[in-house]
């Protein structure tokens, strides 16, 4: 199972946190620090796996992006990193070739289409096509409800 | 939504905080911002909701707090527009924890929303319930849950699916109701319902065995038939990976497998021709491909013996561990552990790449690299080993020399073959890496020297020679003047050379300027410098012709800032001077330690429960300490130990070392009364003849000394915290059981007497700390007694002491009244016992709060405290 899902850009900014396992406030903002500690100042051609309180945290590098998942000791690795990449490749879909500029100022998006992969720490879709399909069902949604409320909801849009 | 509302857009906000050049500005903005969301919550103008709550999830995200916000997320929930409650639930799963009582207040909103009649309403709320639902929670909404896994739309089904593994984890109770709508999802085509129905199935089968037989009898061939279906599925670019249809899908489905083949013959016979298939047929030049190879493996190792699938697994693993991604090798090195189970044979041939890894670039691989190697290790390939890993440990990473050397002494002690084979390795490791070696590594050292006497001279040389070199170690140099102490005139007469070692001339002042060297250098510790007193003193007698220097450099330790090492120096000091004709006799060679002993109080508690901090010993009048000097002199020797037990010998000890014993006569009757006395008192205990009255009251005295020995090693443990004493005390008690029955247990007797539970320190602070030992009536499991100890740390003392504990339901506390209510200041104690009846005995451990009550000076002092040290098992 995977407990986190953390972002964290290569200056330690968090980009994006989803917790599946219950952490306080305290504990969360730890375990950031420890582990972008750990994942940041490890070198390039090193495997993409560290072992970290009895848990293995699974991160890959995108730009200037690291994608962290933390999952139990005895669980499949290598599968991780391929979920690492299929929401990559969603996030790159949706946005067309996504930045991290796009994760910051549509983070919500990102926390949209997380939850339309993972729920409860499990995968819950593996086809891309079906993700996007849900994702812009629900922002057609959104879009058809602001319309209704005329010209106020419009700005609610522009804010978010 | 007022258009002329003065807050910014998140836009904005998002833009401004990354504008900050400084984490104060950025706080400054934060501040403002959170300001302007809690005015707008006070308004309660419900346009503003929706981009307060977008606004607290960025801020949420930097770190800062944000709880204010969260009743926004549950008026959000309950609004009835989509866009509303998308963003609610999002807020939810994001501010809350399943730990909040907030959340229960969504459970009514959940409920309805899992009803609803948009179906993208009813996924939100189901992704929200799978992701923070607590316990509670689920018991509520589990019904809710179950109908919708029928559901017709296919995404509420996987959602549903999903929702239902979290209900199981938190209530396992649930699962049977969950078995009958997993089996249905495990039937269907839709990918996304087929991977979440295959979890939930997983899940169920892990938690509950009647679903596991279950789902043994009815969905194996089932399952067996998805995995081929799929495995020989054409081209489907919606699910294709690297060339492979949905890798994710197959992983789901062989780890299903395993858990239903584990333990089942039958059912692993019907899965053999797909795993084998899975196995041969995968492309692994692909992460994707060699994810499904490693989950097949590891299902194949899982199941019930099929040795033909096993070769080709660990021939899978083989080609792995030597792929150039280092990513495969980390994940071979972790199978090769499962797979040294049931073929050790196999995981041997790779030893030699395994032993590579160790020394990779990588702290991932290097740590796995090094837990299989140390698995790997027998009788027979020790010697190789131990030499590539002492080899590599020279040039290792210095953070990574703490966990090779602890490996190192480990693979040693385990299965030396010969005792210098083993003191070889030790000196090695300690005079590469002796920073990072642990106290009891280097204890077991000097008891395996010094039960190795033809090898004493041997040794003492080697270390002498290696000390020079490496004069940084600190355990190197504590080891090297142990031995030099003791076995001195081996070292300058080369006595017992060994065929294999090279002469070396050594004089006395070498071997002077070694111990002299570790006691002036100023990061030496408080444990070499004792060790150093005591080894010179030994030399003094050693080598009588140096002993004037040997005296000065004694005399130097007179200034030292450390009470025990001043007092020492200026005992010793007189030990050297005015009572040379018993110093020989004083300082003595050591016994050779008992090594099953040592052993015994090594596995049982490390830490013995004599406190490290650096106390005055007992004081006695004259303010000379007897007993510690004693213990000092011979390090735990258990008969001269003995010797201050009695009352005469200590009255000895302490004539020996006050200033005005003065005159002749007392002079000459010191040396052979005395002597007589504890001669005769090593014949009561190594001889054990003693007449009855004697017995009786040597008893007595011995009993009443048996604390005073605690307590010497309590000050000599602050002075070398070094193993002998451990051992000395033993003895001692050893040989009282002696006097009092007659039967001679063996000391080892009391240590191995059922599981034995280390003490604990249960609460410390900068006056009071509290110690539990615990131990078990026999026959009645459930039961411990706890024996507290208050000790008083500070300089005043406590009156009108009260302890007060208080403990969870499951557990029952019996408290014995306290044996005082007075504790003395510095370092006085009180005892209490306690009595906990645990009805979950084996489910939970033991838990306590705790609430101390003292007068100090006449003011009430109150400590509270919260007891989660408990060792396991009680």
């Amino acid at each position: 199972m995977i407990h986190f899902v953390l972002l964290v850009s290569r200056q330690g900014k968090v980009r994006l946190t989803k917790w599946y396992s219950p952490y306080t406030q305290k504990e969360r903002s730890k375990v950031i620090r420890e582990l972008s500690g750990v994942i940041l100042n490890r070198g390039p051609k090193l495997c993409n796996f560290v072992e970290w309180r009895g848990y293995k945290v699974v991160y890959k590098r995108y730009a200037s992006l690291y994608f962290c998942m933390c999952i139990d000791a005895e669980d499949n690795e290598l599968e991780v990193l391929e979920i690492i990449h299929h929401y990559v490749e969603i996030l790159d879909r949706y946005f067309g070739s996504v930045c991290e500029l796009d994760l910051i100022f549509h983070f919500h998006k990102a926390y949209y289409i997380l939850d339309e992969l993972l729920i409860a720490g499990e995968l819950q879709e593996s086809s891309k096509k079906t993700v996007a399909r849900i994702i812009s069902a629900q922002d057609q949604m959104v879009e058809a409800a602001k319309e209704e409320a005329g010209s106020i909801s419009y700005i609610i849009a522009q804010t978010t | 939504m007022n258009p002329f509302s003065s807050s910014t857009r998140l836009r904005d906000m998002i833009r401004s905080i990354r504008a900050c050049k400084t984490a104060a500005e950025e706080r400054g903005v934060v501040r403002k911002e959170c300001a302007d969301i809690r005015a707008s919550i006070n308004e309660n103008d419900p346009h503003d909701r929706h981009r307060n709550l977008a606004k607290l999830m960025f801020i949420h995200m930097l770190g800062y707090p944000t709880h204010f916000g969260q009743m926004e997320c549950l008026k959000l929930i309950a609004s009835p527009g989509f866009p509303e409650k998308r963003i609610g639930y999002l807020g939810l799963m994001l501010l809350l924890d399943e730990r909040q009582e907030v959340l229960m207040l969504v459970t009514n909103s959940l409920k309805q929303d899992l009803n609803h009649t948009n179906q993208y309403v009813v996924g939100l709320a189901l992704c929200a319930l799978g992701n923070i639902c607590s316990a509670e929670m689920a018991r509520d909404l589990a019904p809710e849950v179950e109908r919708l896994i029928q559901f017709r739309d296919p995404n509420i089904r996987k959602k549903a699916a999903l929702c239902s593994t979290r209900i199981v984890r938190k209530v396992p109770d649930l699962a049977e109701n969950f078995i009958n709508a997993a089996s249905s999802l495990l039937k269907e085509k839709h990918h996304g319902v087929l991977i979440t129905g295959v979890q939930l199935c997983y899940e169920l089968c892990t938690i509950n065995d009647e679903a596991l037989e279950f789902f043994r009898k009815k969905c194996t061939e089932g399952l067996i038939k998805t995995l081929r279906d799929i495995t020989n599925s054409a081209y489907q670019p919606e699910y294709d990976v690297a060339g492979i249809t949905d890798p994710f899908l197959h992983i789901r489905l062989l780890k299903v497998l395993r858990v239903l083949g584990h333990g089942d013959a039958n059912a692993s016979d019907l899965m053999t021709d797909i795993l084998a298939q899975v196995a041969t047929k995968t492309e692994s030049n692909k992460n994707a491909g060699n994810a499904i190879l490693y989950e097949c493996v590891e299902t194949i190792m899982a199941i019930e013996d099929t040795s033909s699938l096993r070769v080709l697994a660990i021939n899978i693993l083989g080609r792995f561990l030597s792929n150039r991604d280092n990513n495969i090798r980390y994940v071979a090195l972790n199978m090769l552990m499962k797979a040294i189970a049931f073929d050790d044979q196999a995981v041997q041939r790779h030893r030699v790449t395994i032993l590579e890894c160790v020394k990779d670039p990588d702290a991932s691989i290097r740590k796995r690299a090094l837990e299989l190697v140390s698995l790997l290790v027998n009788e027979n390939n020790v010697k190789q080993l131990t030499k590539e890993l002492i080899d590599y440990l020279e040039i290792s990473d210095e953070d990574f020399k703490e966990d090779l050397s602890a490996k190192i002494c480990s693979i040693v002690e385990k299965f030396s073959p010969e005792k210098i084979w083993y003191i070889d390795q030790m000196l090695k490791v300690l005079s590469e890496a002796g920073k990072f070696v642990k106290d009891d590594v280097w204890h077991a050292l000097i008891v395996v020297i010094s039960n190795a006497s033809e090898l004493h001279g041997y040794t003492v040389r080697a270390l002498y020679k290696a000390v020079l070199t490496y004069s940084e170690q600190e355990t190197l140099v504590r080891v090297a003047i142990w031995c030099i102490g003791e076995y001195g005139d081996l070292l300058v007469n080369n006595v017992g050379m060994l065929g294999i070692e090279d002469p070396i001339t050594v004089t006395e002042c070498d071997a002077v300027d070694v111990v002299e060297d570790a006691i002036t250098r100023h990061n030496s510790d408080m444990t070499t410098k004792a060790m150093a007193l005591v080894a010179l003193l030994k030399l003094s007698s050693r080598f009588p012709s140096i002993s004037e220097r040997i005296k000065d450099v004694i005399l130097k330790q007179k200034g030292s800032l450390l009470l025990e090492m001043q007092q020492r120096a200026i005992e010793f000091n007189s030990i050297v001077e005015r009572h040379k004709n018993i110093r020989s006799s004083l300082v003595e060679r050591m016994p050779v330690l008992d090594e099953a002993t040592f052993n015994v109080r090594r596995a049982g508690s490390l830490p013995a429960s004599v406190s490290t901090m650096a106390k005055p010993s007992v004081s006695i009048p004259n303010g000379v300490s007897a007993a510690p000097l004693v213990d000092l002199l011979d390090l735990g020797s258990d008969d001269i130990l003995a010797a201050p037990s009695s009352s005469s010998g200590a009255d000895f000890l302490q004539d020996l070392l006050s200033v005005d014993l003065g005159s002749s006569s007392a002079q000459s009757g010191a040396t052979p009364a005395p002597k007589a006395g504890t001669d005769l008192l090593l014949d009561i205990l190594s001889i054990g003849t003693p007449s009855p009255a004697q017995n009786s009251t040597s008893a007595i005295d011995l009993l009443s000394t048996a604390d005073m020995n605690n307590n010497s090693s309590t000050a000599l443990d602050a002075l070398s915290s070094s193993a002998p004493p451990h051992i000395a005390t033993t003895a001692s008690a050893g040989g009282m059981f002696d006097l009092l029955d007659g039967l001679s247990p063996s000391p080892s007797k009391e240590a191995t007497n059922g599981p034995a539970y280390p003490p604990i320190v249960a609460y410390e602070s900068s006056s009071l700390k509290i110690e539990f030992t615990f131990s078990k009536p026999s026959g009645n499991p459930q039961t411990t007694n706890v024996e507290a100890t208050f000790i008083n740390l500070s300089p005043d003392t406590f009156t009108d002491f009260v302890f007060q504990a208080a403990v969870p339901k499951f557990l029952q506390l019996h408290l014995d009244p306290a044996s005082s209510n007075t504790l003395p200041a510095s370092g006085g104690k009180v005892t209490q016992n306690l009595r906990v009846t645990n009805s979950q005995h084996g489910k939970k451990s033991l838990v306590m709060r705790m609430r101390i009550g003292y007068k100090v000076n006449g003011k009430d002092v109150l400590e509270e405290g919260q007891i989660n040290n408990f060792p396991r098992g009680l």
